[in-house]
């Protein structure tokens, strides 16, 4: 047997043995696990799940191991969500430690930063809020105004963070803040690291036209931030953030596709509408549904080529700004479709049958996909720019 | 398996580009269409291409080919819409050798593919018999009678159906028009008796003939395969045609955005280049999200072939309509983002969209392709 062989055989049988029978199914709508301080699990199963998935380190496969990852090269790591996806097991753990401010300390921080933080989000234990947009500051994100006063040993914050998700449940900020006030925009920008419950720190939630509560705006009140806690160097810090905007790209351009369970577009309106001979019962409905499955399965292959590409070395293919673009505008078009699929049902707010109004509001949540982690107007000046050389 | 080139398939894109851009640029098509070209494409052309062992690419290694899979042949194909370049290698190289290999018994394979292979040996696909594309419905009927086969009907838009040694002709034993069963594959000879070509003057200047069928007899051994049952290799043959014409199309619309760009970096107006423009910025951005989606549906359908995969038929269908939109796009946009120099016929931008339209239209148009796919996906 190969070592790969075996090591499939082992991770089957460990997950066989540590996955909880009521996490192999998808997760419905809102119960993902967050992890944190202050995280209501779901179940007992919830918790032991992402417990015993952080403790190997499989929370973050590809993690090294001395940071609590579990050290896994990309074909162990591709064995273990093949073997996940087997038994139907759920994401262990939802985190924007393990999604953003982790691979940017793996890539930037210092050692004490990653023997301090890195452990804490395998296991779930810290959960992360990002620090990024101010109410001037949207898509010109570096006309940031936030600032961090040097007063010798520590630095003072003071401002305000919009579209901070999850503001008010996470226990950390990474959060960029102005530094040096006289240097030209993008240089200047540091990224600092502060608990929430630092004194001065308030989140307040803001309701969406969705009706929850996703984001917060944060007010920075003298907050005091230790200079251990910039990541990086001072003033060093839109590096780091454009980085971090990348991953951020990727990771919403990909989101916005796997999120709407089991069924497929076209199988969701074969039970809505109803089919004669064989053909969807509205003919103009079918065609915008099998439009929408042909851009979507030219979208996921895209996807898969790119990462292919930069797999084997064939130069960078198609950025996340693409993927951004499109797969948000895909992610909408989707939405919107599924509301004609569904007539007027799909215009219950609440109450059991729909859901808690599961379908009109996750639809209005998509409109803010191409406008979160960059509008798609800006990832077309980024395709123009960088790509097309277009000046 | 990895949705990128190997490097014998990488290799074999740069000497079909380098190749294409010498002997057959798109200047090419403008001198052939300008001297009425029987053909469409220089003489010595596909003799040059067969002896680079483009016509046996797709022929298996047994009957003499290359054996070298649908991924590099797609790769020529792909660069034959950057030079719009016409030759035998659609209807002969491909559609002929996949209905042949696919439907032959082996006498026929191995008579009929080494011929090819061997650049001896043309052929052309005549399937439809209406300007719209709906391979069920075929009308044209074959008899068995003494000595063979006797063939009356007709067949239209028949890529190089004026100029083909041989034609594979779908036509009905049995059933009525509509039913798959009951439709038979013919080989019958372009010069023989009772056969009519007429040759139809095409927007892309390109050779393809409507061709009546007149009690033309054909003896039994040019039957292709079982009596009744072609509609199986005859879809393959046409899932074929159609992955090769979306990578031509893939080619048409890199080829028109390339060009595109570079004039959006030369013309100025208002004293600044047109590409400083966010709104021929934006345009140009997403044209090229487009393409990059374009590309890894092609390369997807190919390798799907190759696999025998059995989403083949779907994907086949999938790239068809994407591309078949995206050409569109393309040769659009390319023409208005050129303006009034777009219109003129000197200029080779306007080439472009007059190959897009006939090679979308051909085999089935994205709505063809987007109803098939809904077909095959249950709704």
């Amino acid at each position: 047997m190969s070592d790969l062989q075996a090591f499939r055989q082992e991770t089957r049988d460990w997950l066989e043995d540590n996955c909880p029978q009521s996490m192999r199914s998808p997760s419905a709508g809102e119960d993902m696990c967050w992890g944190g301080r202050n995280f209501e699990f779901s179940s007992e199963d919830q918790k032991l799940w992402m417990e015993r998935m952080g403790a190997k380190g499989w929370t973050a496969p590809d993690w090294p191991t001395e940071y609590g990852g579990g050290g896994l090269d990309r074909a162990q790591h591709k064995i273990l969500k093949e073997e996940m996806a087997r038994i139907n097991a759920r994401s262990p753990l939802s985190s924007f430690g393990i999604w953003m401010i982790g691979p940017a300390l793996l890539k930037f921080g210092s050692e004490a930063l990653k023997q301090q933080h890195l452990p804490p989000i395998v296991r779930g234990e810290v959960r992360w809020c990002q620090g990024y947009s101010e109410p001037g500051a949207g898509s010109d994100l570096a006309g940031l105004q936030s600032k961090a006063e040097d007063m010798g040993d520590h630095f003072i914050a003071n401002g305000q963070k919009v579209w901070t998700s999850y503001g008010d449940k996470a226990d950390w900020m990474f959060c960029l803040l102005r530094t040096d006030p006289d240097a030209k925009k993008q240089s200047g920008i540091s990224l600092a690291l502060f608990d929430m419950e630092t004194p001065g720190v308030t989140p307040k939630p803001i309701k969406l036209i969705s009706g929850s509560s996703p984001f917060c705006e944060t007010f920075l009140d003298n907050v005091r931030v230790e200079k251990d806690q910039i990541v990086g160097e001072v003033n060093q810090g839109w590096t780091i953030a454009k980085y971090l905007l990348t991953h951020e790209r990727e990771m919403i351009g990909g989101m916005g596709m796997a999120a709407t369970g089991a069924d497929s577009l076209g199988q969701t309106a074969v039970k809505a509408l109803g089919m004669t001979e064989g053909r969807l019962n509205n003919p103009i409905l079918r065609a915008e549904v099998a439009k929408w499955e042909i851009d979507g399965a030219c979208f996921a292959l895209t996807a898969e080529r790119v990462t292919d590409e930069i797999k084997s070395g064939h130069g960078v293919g198609a950025t996340s700004a693409m993927l951004k673009y499109y797969g948000t505008e895909l992610n909408k078009r989707r939405f919107e479709t599924l509301l004609k699929v569904n007539g007027s049902r799909a215009m219950l707010w609440d109450g059991e049958a729909s859901k808690g109004g599961w379908l009109p509001r996750t639809w209005l949540r998509t409109k803010g996909n191409s406008i979160e982690g960059g509008t798609s107007e800006v990832q077309l000046n980024i395709i123009a720019k960088n790509i097309l050389g277009l000046g | 398996m990895a949705l990128v080139l190997n490097e014998e398939q990488q290799m074999l894109k740069e000497s079909a580009q380098g190749f294409l851009n010498e002997f057959a640029p798109v200047a090419e098509l403008r001198n052939q269409r300008d001297a009425g070209s029987e053909t469409g494409y220089a003489d010595n052309l596909w003799g040059q291409m067969a002896e680079m062992g483009w016509a046996a690419i797709l022929v298996p290694e047994a009957y003499g080919g290359l054996e070298f899979g649908h991924v590099g042949m797609g790769q020529i194909i792909e660069q034959t819409g950057r030079t719009l370049t016409a030759s035998p290698l659609f209807a002969t190289a491909v559609l002929g050798v996949t209905a042949i290999n696919n439907a032959g018994n082996e006498a026929q394979k191995a008579q009929l593919l080494a011929a090819i292979a061997a650049g001896e040996l043309t052929t052309a696909l005549a399937v439809d018999e209406t300007a719209h594309h709906a391979p069920a419905q075929i009308s044209t009927r074959a008899s068995l009678g003494d000595g063979g086969y006797s063939i009356s009907g007709s067949k239209c838009f028949v890529v190089d159906g004026g100029t083909a040694d041989r034609l594979i002709v779908a036509a009905r034993t049995s059933g009525l028009a509509g039913e798959m069963q009951g439709i038979s594959l013919f080989l019958v000879d372009r010069t023989a008796s009772g056969v009519s070509v007429e040759r139809t003057q095409m927007v892309d200047g390109r050779n393809y003939a409507n061709i009546q069928f007149d009690n033309v007899l054909v003896p039994a051994t040019d039957l292709l395969g079982e009596e009744g049952n072609g509609y199986a290799a005859l879809s393959a043959t046409l899932d074929a045609g159609n992955v090769y014409l979306a990578a031509e199309l893939l080619g048409i619309a890199q080829e028109s955005f390339d060009r595109t760009l570079q004039y959006l970096k030369e013309r100025k107006q208002f004293g600044v280049l047109i590409g400083s423009f966010q709104a021929l910025q934006h345009r140009a951005a997403h044209w090229w999200s487009e393409v990059e989606l374009c590309k890894s549906v092609v390369l997807k359908a190919l390798q799907a072939m190759d696999a025998n995969d059995r989403q083949a038929p779907a994907l086949a269908s999938i790239a068809k309509a994407k591309l078949s939109e995206v050409a569109e796009l393309a040769t659009n946009e390319a023409i208005q983002m050129h303006g009034g120099i777009g219109m003129t016929d000197e200029y080779e931008i306007g080439f472009f969209i007059k190959r897009a339209r006939p090679a979308q239209t051909l085999f089935g148009d994205s709505s063809y392709h987007t109803d098939r796919f809904a077909q095959l996906s249950g709704f």
